[in-house]
Order: C-alpha cells, then structure tokens, then sequence
C-alpha cells in the first residue's frame, strides 16, 4: 500500500464528508455524497476487499445518488436550516 | 441548540477514536475476527464447495441466512416506498402530445389520440427535453451494460461481485432508459405488474431454494443436499446452489432499484421521469 496515496484519499473523504453538512444547496450535497461514496470504494480498494469497493461504487456512487438527485428534483433545493 | 449539538458530536466522535485504540492492527493475523471461523473459511471453503471467490461462499452458503434476510430487507424498502409514494391517480385530464416530424406540442383537453401513434408521441409537460444523441447513446449503451450485470451475477463465483452488485447494474440500465428517454419508455420495457412480480420472484427464489432442501433431507439452504436432483456430488451442488440463490437477489435487487427510481422521480405518478 503507497502510504501517501492513502493519506491524500484520507483526507478527500474529510473534506468530502465536512462538504456535504455544509453546502446548503442540496443538489451539490449530493454529488459531494457520491464523491465520497467514490472515494471510501477507492480506500476498500486499496484496504483488498475488492467485494466491499464494488459493492459501494454500484450503490453508494451510482444509484443512490440517481435516487437523491430525483427526491431533490421533485422536493425543494435549498435547505431551511 | 446549535452548540449542544456540536458538544454531543464532539464527544460522541472522541468516544470513538478513543476506543479505536482496543482494535486489533489492520490486517493483524492474531485478531479475534481472524482466529476462530476465518481461518476455517480460507482454508476449508474451496475444498467444500469448490467456489475460488471465499468471500462469495461465506455470504450465500455459511452465512447464507444473513443474506436471505438482508433480500427480504431490501424487498421490503421497494414495497415502503411504493406503499408510501404511489398515486393511482394521475395529473389532470390534460395530455400532451409532441408531433416527432416537426416538435410542435399539442396541449389537448378532452380528446385523446392514441398513444400507439407514430406521427404524435405522449409527453407529460408543456416542454419535454429532447435530444437525439443522448438517446442514441443511450440506447446503444443499456444492453451492454445488462451483459454486464449479468456477467457479475453469474461470475460471482470466480471474481469480486454477485447478486446485489450485479442487481444494482441490472436496475441502473432500466434506469438509465427512463431518465434518457421519458418513463414511458422504461414502462413500456419493463412495465410496473412485472417489477412487482419479480419483486417478490427474488425473494421466493432464494427462500424456495431452502425449502427444496429441508424436502430432500438437509437442513434449511443446506445445498448440499440438492446434489439427488442435480445429479452431482455434494462439491458441486453447493456451488450450484450459491449460484440459484445469487440469482435470486439480483433479480430481486433489480426490481426494487427499479421501483424506487420510477416512484420517487415521479411522485407516485408514474408519468413523467426526471
């Protein structure tokens, strides 16, 4: 494992994670939520649980961010808080 | 009330890394995890049921109750959401037709063309996009990536994947036709009766492939003894039996991600996609 790989992922995914509680505009929240998902699958990837990254890039990068982009489509784009 | 809230999460996530500090080292040999049933997995899973990918054995044969019910889980997320979400009732009395020749839309209030026309086609707005090469490719592109989905499915025993990976893949290219085309389209392909019915095909697939096997003499999803009607030893059958009950999650995977996309992008309506 390329340790310097691994931190620079490590840290993406903080400032992924931190992203998506702070950007108010929801649609952007949840292209920052499958970068993360994208990002956790490269880190199961390198961790060799090859079974778990395919897993995550399927359903947490592809199809659930289809699923909240429709429910922010058909609700509101701005948060109220 | 902000800052209670930031206390809670702060001390709530110290707690954590603090007792991350009792975890056994990444890839640490004399783990708990690694001492007792792993090293029986590793060792035992290719001689007893000649699957290569152990991760693949361990989900739908050792564990294969853990996976029976995480499909009802998933079978039971596609029904709340249709339960929660589906109208039977549609929009207005309005429909809107586009003719394809010339893009002019009709707005019309009573009468109805019929929908098999090939000089007018059904849209559910005003304005509907509509792009020529996005549909195209789009086209193209669906069956290729069902060859893939089910590759994963059926290759599950020798590489990464299986039935929820190969399920998600499967639902994604149905997918991919609605939000190209209009869910119309994606209806007429695979219309809402059959969605359900393989909702449910899934799950009485996996479970039925544990029931023949309490009727052939073993315990429940021991698929060793199917082995009577497949006419092989023991080894293979539970390598078949792995291979029937990931085709039943993929199958029942598919039509949830299915159902979910067509109820939540349209409000229940089932008309108009995103």
């Amino acid at each position: 494992m390329i340790w310097e790989l691994d931190l620079a992922i490590l840290i993406l995914v903080i400032v992924a994670a931190i992203g998506v509680i702070q950007v108010k505009d929801l649609l952007g929240c949840a292209i920052l939520f499958s970068a993360y998902s994208f990002l956790m699958c490269l880190l199961w990837a390198i961790m060799g649980a090859v079974d778990v990254a395919f897993t995550e890039a399927s359903v947490g990068a592809g199809v659930s961010t289809v699923f909240f982009v429709a429910a922010v489509f058909r609700t509101t784009r701005r948060t109220k808080d | 009330m902000k800052a209670i809230g930031l206390i809670i999460v702060v001390l709530a996530g110290a707690l954590l890394l603090y007792s991350t500090q009792d975890f056994p080292f990444w890839g640490d040999p004399a783990s708990p995890a690694g001492t007792h049933t792993a090293t029986y997995y590793l060792t035992k899973a290719f001689e007893e049921t000649s699957v290569p990918n152990v991760v693949t054995a361990v989900l739908a044969d050792y564990r294969g109750f853990d996976t029976m019910f995480e499909t009802g889980v998933i079978f039971c997320a596609g029904l709340g959401c249709f339960v929660l979400l589906r109208l039977s009732r549609s929009r207005d009395e309005d429909s809107y037709y586009r003719h394809v020749a010339t893009g002019i839309t009709l707005h019309i209030k009573s009468a109805k063309i019929p929908d098999v026309s090939s000089e007018f086609e059904r849209i559910d707005t005003l304005w509907t996009p509509y792009d020529l090469i996005v549909k195209t490719v789009c086209r193209l592109l669906a069956p290729f990536v069902q060859l893939f989905g089910l590759y994963v499915i059926a290759h599950g025993h020798h590489s990464p994947g299986g039935g929820f990976q190969g399920g998600v893949i499967l639902g994604a290219s149905v997918i991919l036709i609605a939000i190209s085309h209009n869910m119309r389209t994606a209806i007429g392909r695979i219309s809402e009766k059959t969605i359900h019915i393989l909702m449910a095909v899934g799950v009485l697939l996996y479970s039925g492939i544990g029931a023949l096997c309490i009727l052939l003499g073993g315990n429940f999803l021991d698929y060793a003894s199917l082995s009577r009607i497949l006419f092989t030893n023991e080894i293979e059958a539970r390598s078949l039996g792995i291979l029937g009950v990931e085709v039943g999650v993929g199958i029942t995977v598919m039509a949830v991600m299915i159902t979910i996309y067509n109820n939540l992008s349209s409000d229940g309506r089932l008309d108009e996609g995103l």
